[in-house]
């Protein structure tokens, strides 16, 4: 192994490592909002709002992501009507059109984990905020979101790292982010095993830091199910509140 | 319990001929019920009485088939539903009527993700929109009063049920409710836990709050309400002083109901 070599792709990768970054948060604050919007038309009981994001999910879970990509970004130019619409300077930009296929993807997995969450929610502490004349939109930001976010954080983790990786996909549509460059400096260079060793590093490094961070929103959102900490503690708490 | 009157002697609670029914099984056949200020009513009933359900119907927990509920000088507007049923007309006017009614669950339903402290001042504060630091300074209030005032920055989960349940009554309180709605309060309780809600609820009952109590303590019914009511097979089949019903019971059912 060339370690001059792989400092250089190491310092080459990380230069890429804003973009992927991008990509992911972007997908997945878009797609955390479009899975609200899926887990609650489920759970609505409206039957035509149930049936599309039943469809929805079906479907986005259902093929692969590649695929989804490919057919945004070279799918939707072949009809012209996309072409002339107010949506071509979105659309014809890889970046956005990996964004969109990443957000519509996630989106996906990450109803399912919410809607998990929203049903977690005992009945009585719903029934508890109605009796006090909460009325449903407050019940539902003060009581349920904050129970349901809780029964959904550890999933919703998992969710957010496969977005991390999946991001590598993009590289597909010409985009330059870690995966992206470390294919170019292979085609260059051929040498595979440094470069993708690296590419491989940093992607460990990124979730590494992810899982810690959602670990300590984890941590926080719960002290409900941890033992009491010693008195004085929980006062200076209460009171910093 | 010499609280003067309201001008017009309002009953603090009316209910008129309420039906409720679930499927095929009609479990409210027409219940009326008027309570005055201060009147501490028992609701007692074997299982399956409609008890419960007829307490829920009150703050539209469950939505009465018919009939009417007043809480002081307003009544729940109904409309007729699609399924032929009634159906409140307004919720928002729902939602103001709930917050004049303190409820308390059989099974506390405290919220687990809130402090004792923040249970109690999350009504007053985001339904009432009442100032925070007052809200704070009554609950810290009523947590004494109901003795855990040591609990305030505790979650429910470290509490005992008894404690729990305590803190659901301060958490009723803090909406300064005109009745307070008791479901089975101690039905979940350990024996022994039950004492100390029960002596929450007689000093309740002794400021003159005026209280409606489904439960199964009859000890409790007897020495501390003003009024007992039974319930059978979804009437009213008893409706007196606790003195009239429990010893001069014209009731078979009822004699039968509190032998066991």
């Amino acid at each position: 192994m060339d370690w001059e070599f792989t400092q250089e792709t190491f310092i080459s990768l990380v230069s890429a490592l804003p973009l992927t970054l991008s990509l992911a948060a972007t997908a997945i604050a878009l797609g955390a909002i479009l899975a609200l919007a899926l887990a609650l038309a489920r759970t609505s009981g409206i039957v035509v709002l149930d049936w599309f994001a039943r469809a929805y999910v079906f479907i986005f879970r259902g093929t692969p992501l590649l695929v989804q990509i490919f057919l945004i970004y070279y799918g939707l130019s072949q009809f012209p009507a996309v072409r002339h619409s107010i949506f071509w300077p979105v659309l014809r930009d890889a970046y956005w059109c990996a964004v969109i296929a990443l957000s519509l993807n996630t989106a996906a997995y990450a109803s399912e984990i919410i809607r998990g969450g929203l049903l977690s929610v005992p009945h009585g502490q719903i029934e508890a905020a109605r009796a006090c004349g909460m009325p449903r939109l407050m019940v539902f930001r003060r009581i349920v979101l904050p129970l349901a976010i809780r029964q959904a954080l550890p999933g919703y983790g998992n969710e957010m790292i496969s977005m991390i990786k999946a991001t590598s996909l993009a590289s597909i549509i010409t985009i330059m982010e870690v995966t992206g460059v470390a294919a170019r400096i292979i085609s260059e260079t051929y040498r595979a095993i440094e470069v993708f060793l690296v590419a491989g590093f940093i992607y460990l490094a990124i979730n590494f830091l992810l899982t810690r961070l959602v670990q300590l929103v984890e941590f926080k959102l719960s002290p409900h199910l941890r033992q009491p900490e010693n008195a004085a503690e929980a006062v200076i708490a209460g009171d910093a509140r | 319990m010499n609280l003067p009157m309201s001008a017009a002697d309002l009953p603090a609670l009316s209910v008129k001929n309420l039906h409720k029914s679930f499927g095929p099984i009609e479990v409210l056949k027409g219940i009326s019920l008027d309570a005055r200020e201060g009147e501490v009513v028992s609701i007692l009933g074997s299982s399956g009485s409609g008890k419960s359900t007829f307490l829920r119907c009150i703050n539209m927990l469950e939505t009465p088939d018919s009939g009417s509920v007043t809480v002081g000088n307003e009544t729940i507007r109904m409309v007729p539903a699609r399924n032929g049923k009634s159906k409140p007309a307004d919720i928002a006017q729902v939602d103001r009527v709930r917050s004049k009614l303190g409820m308390v669950f059989q099974s506390f339903n405290l919220w687990t993700h809130k402090t004792i402290l923040e249970n109690v001042i999350e009504a007053p504060v985001h339904v009432q929109k009442r100032p925070r630091k007052e809200c704070i300074e009554e609950a810290e209030a009523l947590l004494a009063k109901v003795g855990i005032a040591d609990k305030r920055n505790q979650y429910p989960s470290h509490l005992s049920g008894g404690q729990q349940q305590r803190a659901a009554i301060a958490r009723a309180l803090a909406m300064r409710p005109d009745v307070m709605l008791f479901d089975e309060p101690t039905s979940a309780l350990d024996p022994e836990l039950v004492g100390e809600v029960l002596r929450v609820m007689r000093s309740l009952a002794e400021e003159g709050r005026t209280m409606l109590i489904v439960t199964h303590e009859m000890g409790f019914a007897r020495d501390v309400s003003s009024r007992v009511i039974f319930l059978h097979k979804g009437l009213v089949e008893e409706d007196g002083s606790p003195k009239d019903v429990f010893e001069n019971s014209r009731s078979d059912r009822f004699r039968q109901f509190i032998k066991g």
